[in-house]
């Protein structure tokens, strides 16, 4: 793309994209965010939307006290507040641990030309 | 729930209110100058050069998110129709989990300025960023018509200025003081304005809900059962007030909360603050700050909202001036006397004037980047064009802003910031979850999403009951009633089919597209290859 804002300071004109896009380090990558986020999301969806769908069509349920005058909506409100939370500090734990070394070698080593001599080598498969 | 009106009394003091938000004006009005010293590049006036860390730029995406409707919307709308209200706060929190977990960061790593960089890096140039500024600039617009309009309201409450006249004479005070910070400040000077307001912003509905607490022995459930005993209903701490008096009104609430959760992720302003921070990294951790803060205050409206029914009571608010709007500002009235309302209005305006600066940035932005710089000079300006064609574009529209301000002034607000959300979640998401997740996704599938995505929500919100039909629409008769389409929101329609019209049409697409681009993409986005400081060996 040719811009300043991409601050690469390596040529990378020459990267052979789909090469490293096939190569087993990326697939990994790929499917290590994939197997994360898709279902975390789909979940968290979901329990949105079973809260809205109690919210409007279990209202009795919902009304429910619990403590003095607060309530299972307030409850399970406050719950969408928690999990949401939970998940971001999940990501970001998850994250750090599994996504970020891995991009973080795939860059350096095409940033540095290793990653694609190896691959040529066989060193790699 | 946003509906403003005009009005003659002030429960203030009305110059004080005014000195609070002029000493607001003139203390950002310096940060923005001495911020914008550096502003030469396209980086730096679109991206604040990259230089902020991840926590200021949570804050000032906080800034972004947390509007007018947010504060005083939400607060008036627990006080006068109870639990209803409190779901409009989940739904906007929520909704940033899919900001965090599937666009920021890739995002960050595959574009550069705007939207349509990303949705048109592996497709066609031309037509998908003709879309993607196309939606970027009607989403903008009807934010920031709602902003502007909201403006005009609430100086009708806070500031005693009842005729139109007046009013509009402030809206113009405001639409002016936007364009003179983003046409100084740029990106930087923008995002300083969202961070300050953000933390008075926070800091002042943290203070009155602590407040608020104290005054019943920080017993929740005492506070409760005041607001019940008060409003004489105790339906209002439960759901249903307002979303379960008809069967149509809960399928329009589960669209408008579609709307709300997917919308957020496909809003070009808040997209656009991504691109502020040097790396990934830094714009994973400024969505968990923005998801932090955010996440506190909208706990802190469920407590300001109660607080407002039981300290100020729904029959009180409902007959102030500003209607549900005023329930904020008149419970800071009744906490700390017009002092604390004077802060509070003027935190309430700094809010707007935040949010409006950075919707304006964001569509002048992707009118130089996108249609000028790429399309119409085919990626070549001269040196130095596109920043001057975006600081006109900033003069331009904020006057249109202005213009469109007064006249929507009065209307209702809930309408607009209701069609910003679902036109972002009809017209942007689908294209920017299948092109960076499917590899088969084509122009033909974008542009059909987009532009399906877009009309669709557009002319079902035309045909919904908030434009014709009664009193309470936009043309405020029952005379003229062609509202076909039942809904209010168009979420629950125009997201699915906007999804579906981007699967068929690729699927049935014979062409394919550029695989290289694709790889690249998708190398670049999980990698951060090119995007981040290269190692140095």
């Amino acid at each position: 793309m040719g811009n300043e804002a991409l601050s690469a300071d390596v040529d990378l004109s020459h990267v052979d994209y789909p090469a490293v896009q096939q190569s087993p380090e990326f697939q990994e990558l790929r499917s290590t965010h994939r197997r994360f986020v898709f279902p975390v999301l789909g979940a968290c969806l979901a329990w949105y939307l079973a809260y809205v769908l109690l919210a409007v069509y279990a209202v009795d349920f919902m009304s429910t006290r619990v403590f003095g005058s607060i309530n299972v909506a307030m409850l399970l409100g406050l719950a969408q507040v928690v999990t949401t939370f939970a998940v971001t500090m999940w990501y970001v734990s998850f994250a750090n641990k599994h996504l970020d070394p891995k991009a973080e070698r795939i860059r350096d080593e095409i940033e540095t030309g290793v990653f694609l001599d190896r691959a040529d080598e066989g060193v790699v498969r | 729930m946003f509906r403003f009106e005009a009005a003659a009394a002030s429960p203030g003091e009305p110059w004080l209110n005014i000195a609070i938000f002029g000493a607001f004006v003139a203390v950002t009005m310096v940060i923005v100058f001495r911020a914008s010293r550096n502003n030469r590049t396209a980086a730096d006036y679109y991206a604040a050069g990259r230089s902020f860390t991840g926590g200021q730029n949570g804050s000032a995406i906080a800034g972004d998110y947390l509007s007018a409707a947010s504060f005083l919307g939400i607060v008036g709308a627990i006080a006068m129709t109870g639990y209803d209200g409190f779901l409009y706060s989940i739904g906007f929190l929520v909704a940033w989990l899919v900001a965090l977990l599937l666009v920021a960061e890739l995002l960050r790593n595959t574009g550069k300025f705007t939207m349509a960089d990303v949705l048109s890096f592996r497709l066609k140039q031309r037509p998908v960023r003709i879309a993607a500024a196309t939606t970027t600039l009607v989403v903008c617009f009807f934010y920031l018509l709602a902003q502007m309009a909201g403006a005009g309201g609430l100086v009708s409450l806070l500031l005693g200025i009842g005729d139109q006249v007046g009013q509009a004479l402030v809206i113009t005070v405001v639409g002016g003081l936007m364009i003179l910070y983003v046409l100084v400040g740029g990106m930087k000077g923008t995002t300083w304005v969202q961070i300050i307001k953000a933390v008075l912003l926070i800091a002042g509905a943290g203070l009155m809900t602590v407040w608020v607490l104290a005054m019943y022995g920080f017993n929740f459930s005492t506070l409760l059962d005041r607001a019940v005993e008060v409003a004489e209903n105790p339906a209002i701490l439960d759901p249903g007030l307002k979303y379960g008096v008809s069967e149509l009104a809960k399928v329009d609430f589960v669209s408008l909360g579609l709307a709300l959760v997917l919308g957020t992720a496909a809003l070009p302003h808040v997209l656009m603050r991504f691109y502020t921070v040097p790396t990934a990294k830094e714009a994973r951790k400024s969505v968990v700050w923005a998801i932090w803060l955010i996440g506190i205050f909208y706990v802190f409206t469920l407590v300001l909202g109660y607080g407002a029914a039981a300290l100020v009571g729904p029959e009180v608010i409902a007959a102030a001036p500003g209607g549900p709007n005023s329930a904020a500002p008149l419970l800071a009235f009744s906490l700390g006397g017009p002092l604390l309302l004077g802060l509070i209005s003027a935190v309430a305006f700094a809010t707007i004037l935040a949010v409006v600066a950075g919707l304006t940035i964001t569509a002048a932005a992707s009118f130089a980047h996108d249609i000028y710089a790429s399309v119409v000079k085919k990626g070549k300006p001269e040196p130095g064009a596109e920043v001057k064609v975006a600081r006109r574009t900033v003069v331009i529209i904020g006057v249109v802003a202005i213009i469109g301000g007064i006249g929507a002034n009065g209307q209702n607000i809930a309408f607009l910031v209701a069609l910003a959300f679902a036109v972002a979640a009809s017209a942007n998401l689908p294209t920017i979850v299948y092109s960076l997740f499917w590899k088969r996704f084509t122009t033909r599938g974008a542009l059909w999403s987009m532009y399906g995505g877009l009309i669709s929500a557009i002319v079902l919100i035309a045909f919904s009951p908030v434009v014709s039909g009664s009193e309470t629409s936009m043309l405020k008769t029952e005379a003229i009633d062609f509202a076909i389409f039942p809904l209010s929101n168009p979420g629950i329609v125009s997201i699915p089919l906007a999804f579906l019209l981007g699967w068929i049409v690729s699927v049935i697409d014979n062409r394919r597209e550029d695989a290289v681009k694709q790889a690249e993409m998708e190398v670049r986005s999980l990698t951060g290859l090119g995007a981040e400081k290269a190692v140095s060996h």
